[in-house]
């Protein structure tokens, strides 16, 4: 352990002292003060979000090969940080107003995030795997966390079994591709992998890999659990966790796939044309599902399937190797940002509408404009900006996508295809609600909107990411592209 | 001396056994002994690739794998059993409210 070790490892140092402190600290809190451990925490983020950013020397072995502090891990470390503050500025009044408010919720919020960073900034299997449960477990708890009801606890049940099943296959696979190679260091693995031949028991391993991150990231045919598990969570962990697990899926998606695996040889073609059949079903399949979904929560899940499929267009492309690769790796940066800011705001305004204990359909937001025209229409930027339409951060968020693969041969043109027509699929459902919003009477003088600031707060940041990312992106695409000088070599 | 293939082969066979069994049994506590057969087996694969490699890396594996293994341990049953209280059943099939 060295100095240079603490300090790239200190963004994630905070996150874990934090956590431990706000669950001590909940000991000694008065029930009526449980807030504060809100504001705690979201100034501990904010100095790990610092500490993030004052980190400059690169280190891609710290901690003997354990962790990669680089600028791919700070931009990951940037992007969960920011999802663990959105969510926590929109859940504290929330819980309060479902009567779930408890110091546990906090600590194992930050838990996760602390988990998903580790899956980022991983330089070794090991790291990955543990990163995963150390994401997964408090997700676990959190989507059950509504304990009296139980919606809330199948989804919590059918989420462990999935989830724990997942993460033993994903493990089966660092084995056999240990078995393979003789080592789980991602660097010395890519090095091995440029100078050996493919054998069966690598690609076994690699496709267990991916089979144990496809069912983080909920990609078609892994997804069986996503609809159920975002549907019976509580809203604040339905937001949460569908942005902050994607996060680290695709951020141990790319550590191990687009930087460990080789490019441009037979191994990377049996890979991409893999990972590009499971983009292509996941796009197909999220989209069309989701447009016969009433209940709101659930077309999000399926919405956000079918952003997986969009995300796995760029790791499948990325196989092609070269500055393809580059640009891939820097598209999906990208994505994850925009899809953090509009899936967090998406699920931002349908917190503040929920009543208590009941989840809420298409049919409840009819005529909302009329009564709440700031909400409506910060629902209907972020329906927008989901549908790829411009000015918003959706729209360039698909563009570099589709860019990147169209530059990546036939597997790649078929991809972008594929993706923008579901795209245009995916329109008629996003824009029904928004169709909802506006021309639609209002049947009932329900739901309210129940205004907090921490949360109008947290949209406004949202709203604002969509908007910046929609109409001046190269500022942020140029620093997603710092990530290419780890790409190409 | 055993050769290593044959751990190796009892190892994947194990596991099968566990994925079978996750998939196809409607029990949630026999689901979950069955993913705990599945970590088991990976972890027989560790210490059979590290022999056979001649290094400590997948022996050191083993014991992180216990470690989370003991994690999912505390977590899983604690959900199985708030699960149990309102529905006197741990039967994955009767877990059906969510569908869509």
């Amino acid at each position: 352990m060295t100095t240079s070790d603490l300090i790239a490892l200190s963004p994630e140092l905070i996150v874990t002292v934090l956590a431990l402190l706000v669950l001590v600290l909940d000991l000694f809190l008065p029930p009526e003060r449980k807030a504060w451990l809100s504001r705690i925490s979201l100034l501990g983020l904010l100095a790990a979000l610092v500490a993030n950013a004052l980190i400059h020397e690169p280190n891609p072995q710290a901690w003997q090969g354990m962790l990669a502090s680089d600028a791919i891990s700070g931009y990951f470390n940037f992007v969960m940080l920011l999802i663990a503050a959105l969510s926590l500025m929109l859940s504290s009044d929330y819980l309060q107003r479902q009567g779930l408010e408890r110091g546990e919720y906090y600590a194992l919020l930050l838990t996760s995030t602390l988990g998903a960073m580790l899956m980022g900034s991983s330089a070794d299997l090991l790291m990955v795997f543990l990163g995963l449960e150390t994401l997964s477990i408090p997700l676990y708890i959190l989507s059950g966390f509504a304990r009296g009801q139980s919606r809330s606890q199948e989804a919590s049940l059918k989420y462990f079994l999935l989830g724990a099943f997942s993460s033993a296959v994903f493990l089966y696979g660092i084995a056999l591709v240990y078995g393979a190679t003789g080592t789980t260091n991602l660097a010395a693995l890519s090095q091995q992998l440029g100078t050996m031949s493919a054998s069966p028991l690598l690609l076994a391993g690699a496709g267990l890999l991916l089979v144990g991150l496809g069912f983080k990231a909920a990609a078609v045919p892994f997804h069986t659990w996503a609809p159920d598990v975002y549907e019976g969570a509580p809203t604040s962990v339905t937001a949460f966790m569908a942005v902050m697990a994607k996060a680290g899926a695709f951020g141990a998606l790319l550590r191990v796939f687009m930087l460990a695996l080789p490019q441009q040889s037979q191994l990377a073609s049996d890979w991409g044309l893999l990972v590009g059949v499971l983009a292509a079903l996941t796009m197909i399949l999220g989209n069309f599902v989701a447009l016969v979904q009433l209940d709101l929560k659930r077309m999000m899940a399926y919405s956000s399937i079918a952003h997986a499929g969009y995300l796995l267009v760029a790791v499948a492309v990325s196989a092609a190797g070269g500055e393809t690769a580059g640009l891939a790796t820097s598209s999906l940066l990208f994505y994850l940002l925009a899809y953090t800011f509009m899936t967090l705001g998406a699920f931002g305004v349908l917190l503040l509408l929920e009543r208590q204990g009941e989840n809420l359909a298409l049919n409840d937001l009819a005529g909302l404009a009329l009564r709440h025209p700031l909400a409506s229409a910060a629902m209907a930027l972020f329906m927008i900006s989901m549908a790829g339409l411009p000015p918003t951060a959706g729209f360039f968020a698909k563009f570099y996508v589709f860019s990147a693969a169209l530059s990546a041969g036939n597997l790649g043109l078929v991809l972008a295809l594929i993706g923008v027509l579901t795209s245009v699929v995916s329109v008629y459902y996003y824009l029904r609600v928004v169709y909802y919003l506006y021309m639609r009477p209002a049947a009932v003088e329900r739901p309210i909107y129940a205004s907090s600031s921490w949360a109008t707060a947290a949209l406004v940041i949202a709203a604002l990411g969509v908007l910046v990312l929609g109409i001046l992106p190269a500022p942020v695409f140029a620093w997603t592209q710092q990530a290419l000088a780890l790409v190409l070599p | 001396m055993i050769p290593s293939i044959d751990y190796l082969l009892l190892s994947a066979a194990l596991f099968s056994i566990g994925a079978a069994g996750a998939l196809l049994r409607r029990n949630a506590l026999i689901v979950f002994i069955s993913i705990e057969l599945m970590l088991n087996a990976v972890n027989l694969s560790f210490v059979a690739f590290a022999r056979q490699l001649g290094d400590m890396t997948g022996q050191v594996y083993v014991f992180f794998v216990l470690v989370v293994a003991a994690a999912e341990v505390v977590v899983g049953l604690a959900i199985i059993v708030s699960i149990y209280r309102t529905r006197a059943s741990v039967d994955v099939d009767d877990a059906d409210n969510l569908r869509g």
